[in-house]
């Protein structure tokens, strides 16, 4: 066929197109999927509670993945600094996810329990104040924003839609308590959604102020909770390597 | 060959007669919001990256703190200055490359109205916090659906025209305008399948996550830049740099390779943003062994383009215009070298992560990008209100603070980026890490103000061509307006 026919023919010069920028991501995109390995099987990995799920959706608003990662790699500087590299399975939940591809700050995948409540706050509110060399902008309005509940049974739904096993029916909460235990799976039942959070947010006072539940107690449970799931010491050495 | 000869060779005749031949008045109102969206999108990064050098410009508000200013900053740039540019530049090639009017004007119009409303949603929404969280697919899932609409009448009106074409052949520039418009309405759609929360409801999920949602948003993030940002800036080259030089493309053989190898090559490479993640390593594999085959038609395209000049580079020192579309060039080479080094696993280990590759988006991005559109709408504009430019001097001022501005730019960005990168990754003798991470922001200042430096240059220049353009507009309108007059008091006259 010479070029010519192309040329002179915009129906085959569109179709051909399509055919040629098609290839790459089927090849590369749709074996992720049928792929078992893709996603390494791991204890301890469970979907958010509502609060954190919240916490979530607020770091994605203040669009953290601009500066800060949540992947670490696996070299020896970044597991001195960071901990363990990070696994496909410990973001199977993360709708969207976030990796990032920038660090202006630190890497956070792993950032849960490494400060306290108290510094998290602190630092959310005024960076400089714990870390004068910081260029990170405050965010104190997430202490003085009570946090937004009236759509939370829809977005628990809707992540349900996309895949996190979140549950409406008896059943699905019975399946639940079997893989996650009771008091998860109870965490999970979208039916008493504003209960589990309220009751979390109460339990764990995340911004010391317990008059009110706040943006900041959204946003610091989600943060504690980041890259704990999974405990390393369970398994050996090099275990998550052929996964790789 | 011939074909290539006889539309770069054609008469710039921009008579009363083609404004009459071509719709010119839809190339005028996305050229002149492409200099809109280039001055607001540039004065964003300005101050964003003023932001990074001096925190307490964040002022603890909300809206433009960095993380929510970044997208306004990115949308503007890309898709408001770049888009607009490329609506305007494929509108007026298409149809002079195909001595065909455009098709349709109402829905041509509904195109430009769809597609700067979107963009004006996006950035309102951004600062109020409303977001899908994916890098330059911020748009939440109402404003996807406008732009959605917007690209598929485009795509209408395009080839639309291309049908009613009065030439046999379709020029080489469109071939690269319908790749680019095929290639982004399949990303598009792909990377924003989701799941909306309510009907009046903003927020959506993605209907996938982690490993195979990090696959899908990276494949369109490298291919908004292999098409939205490479393939149809190659379009705009392929018309404007053969006009303004006078000469026909050096090599028609080439363009045909170098056009099927880019398009094939580039939907492979976007997991090289993900070297040493949780993506299998298959992946990332394949994606950098892509990475370098694509340095060739990337250069087919840049030696295309460059050997066009051979036999008159006498022009560049004469024409800024020509100035302007040669470094584009020089630049487009430069960074497509540097794009297949960092997609080594072994670059990529240190570079990734750190400003190296802000500022390799940057070459591409001010270099060649923002170049070949100020090159081409210094062409353009005059033709369209068939006027002279006012001012050639400032073409020149424009170009020498827009080259000094990138240059301070992007090696402020390597000076951080691998400065940086080799910080985080240093030893000290007892194997300990040798500095914190706070260490290397302290150390990142300096770049940081260079760089604010360097771009508040390149928006300088920005902002001289859109002075230089307003005049250029008014000047014409005031010559039609004279040329309307004359005509009416020459038919009282005669009547």
């Amino acid at each position: 066929m010479k070029h010519e026919s192309v040329e002179t023919n915009a129906g085959l010069l569109i179709v051909l197109t399509l055919a040629v920028i098609s290839v790459g991501g089927l090849v590369e995109i749709v074996p992720l999927f049928y792929i078992d390995d893709t996603v390494e099987e791991v204890d301890g990995v469970r979907p958010y509670t509502p609060l954190e799920q919240r916490g979530r959706d607020i770091y994605i608003r203040e669009g953290c993945y601009a500066c800060h990662s949540q992947m670490v790699r696996p070299f020896r500087d970044e597991m001195l600094r960071y901990g363990n590299y990070s696994l496909a399975a410990e973001s199977q939940y993360d709708y969207p996810f976030q990796w990032g591809s920038k660090r202006t700050g630190p890497d956070l995948a792993r950032v849960g329990g490494k400060y306290s409540n108290e510094w998290q706050v602190q630092h959310l509110i005024d960076p400089q104040s714990l870390v004068p060399e910081s260029i990170m902008p405050g965010y104190p309005w997430l202490a003085e924003t009570p946090l937004d509940m009236s759509d939370l049974e829809d977005r628990m739904i809707a992540l349900k839609r996309v895949g996190v096993p979140y549950s409406l029916t008896e059943e699905e909460y019975e399946r639940n308590v079997e893989k996650y235990g009771e008091e998860h799976a109870r965490m999970f039942d979208i039916n008493r959604a504003e209960e589990n959070l309220i009751e979390q947010a109460q339990a764990e006072n995340f911004d010391g102020n317990s008059a009110t539940i706040t943006e900041m107690d959204a946003i610091v449970a989600y943060m504690q909770v980041l890259g704990t799931m999974v405990d390393f010491s369970e398994y050996d050495d090099g275990h998550f390597a052929e996964f790789r | 060959m011939s074909q290539a000869a006889t539309t770069a060779g054609a008469a710039p005749a921009a008579s009363v007669a083609s404004t009459e031949q071509y719709n010119y008045a839809i190339v005028k109102k996305f050229a002149v919001a492409a200099v809109l969206w280039g001055v607001f999108g540039m004065a964003a990064g300005v101050w964003i990256a003023s932001q990074l050098a001096w925190p307490f410009l964040n002022f603890d508000i909300a809206q433009i703190t960095f993380g929510r200013f970044r997208p306004v900053h990115t949308t503007a740039v890309i898709f408001g200055f770049g888009g607009n540019a490329l609506f305007a530049t494929s509108y007026y090639v298409v149809q002079r490359t195909c001595h065909a009017r455009l098709w349709n004007d109402s829905l041509a119009s509904f195109t430009f109205y769809g597609w700067n409303l979107a963009l004006i949603l996006g950035v309102i929404s951004y600062m109020a916090g409303i977001t899908q969280g994916r890098e330059y697919a911020e748009f939440n899932w109402q404003i996807d659906l406008i732009i959605l609409v917007t690209w598929v009448v485009y795509f209408l009106v395009f080839t639309m025209t291309l049908l009613r074409r009065n030439q046999p052949h379709i020029y080489v520039a469109n071939w690269f305008f319908m790749s680019f418009i095929l290639a982004t309405a399949l990303l598009h759609i792909f990377n924003n399948i989701e799941v909306p929360v309510g009907l009046f409801n903003p927020q959506s999920y993605p209907m996938f996550s982690g490993v195979q949602d990090a696959m899908r948003q990276w494949w369109y993030g490298h291919n908004a830049v292999g098409f939205f940002l490479t393939a149809a800036f190659l379009g705009m080259m392929y018309y404007f740099v053969p006009k303004q030089a006078g000469r026909p493309i050096y090599s028609y053989k080439l363009s045909i390779i170098h056009f099927w190898a880019l398009i094939f090559l580039y939907m492979w490479v976007g997991a090289h943003h993900l070297h040493w993640t949780a993506l299998p390593d298959w992946v990332s594999t394949l994606a950098a062994t892509f990475s370098i085959l694509l340095l060739l038609p990337s250069w087919g395209g840049m030696i295309n383009g460059i050997m066009t000049l051979s036999g008159a580079w006498d022009k560049l020192r004469t024409d800024p215009i020509m100035l302007f579309l040669i470094t584009a060039l020089a630049f487009y080479g430069m960074s497509t070298f540097e794009g297949p080094m960092m997609s080594l696993k072994s670059v990529n280990a240190l570079s990734h992560y750190t400003d190296w590759t802000v500022g390799h988006v940057h070459s591409g991005a001010l270099g060649w990008v923002a170049m070949i559109s100020f090159g081409s709408l210094y062409h353009l504009i005059p033709r369209l209100w068939n006027v002279n430019l006012f001012s050639l001097k400032l073409v020149y001022v424009h170009f020498f603070l827009a080259t000094v501005g990138i240059v301070l730019y992007i090696t402020a960005m390597w000076v951080a980026g691998i400065g940086q990168g080799l910080m985080l990754r240093a030893f000290d003798q007892y194997g300990n890490l040798a500095y914190t991470f706070t260490e290397s922001v302290v150390f990142l200042h300096q770049p940081y103000v260079v760089r604010a430096i360097g771009g508040g240059l390149f928006l300088l220049g920005m902002v001289i061509m859109a002075f230089n353009i307003f005049m250029t507009v008014r000047s014409g309108i005031k010559a039609e307006a004279r040329a309307r007059q004359e005509a009416i008091e020459a038919e009282a006259r005669t009547a």
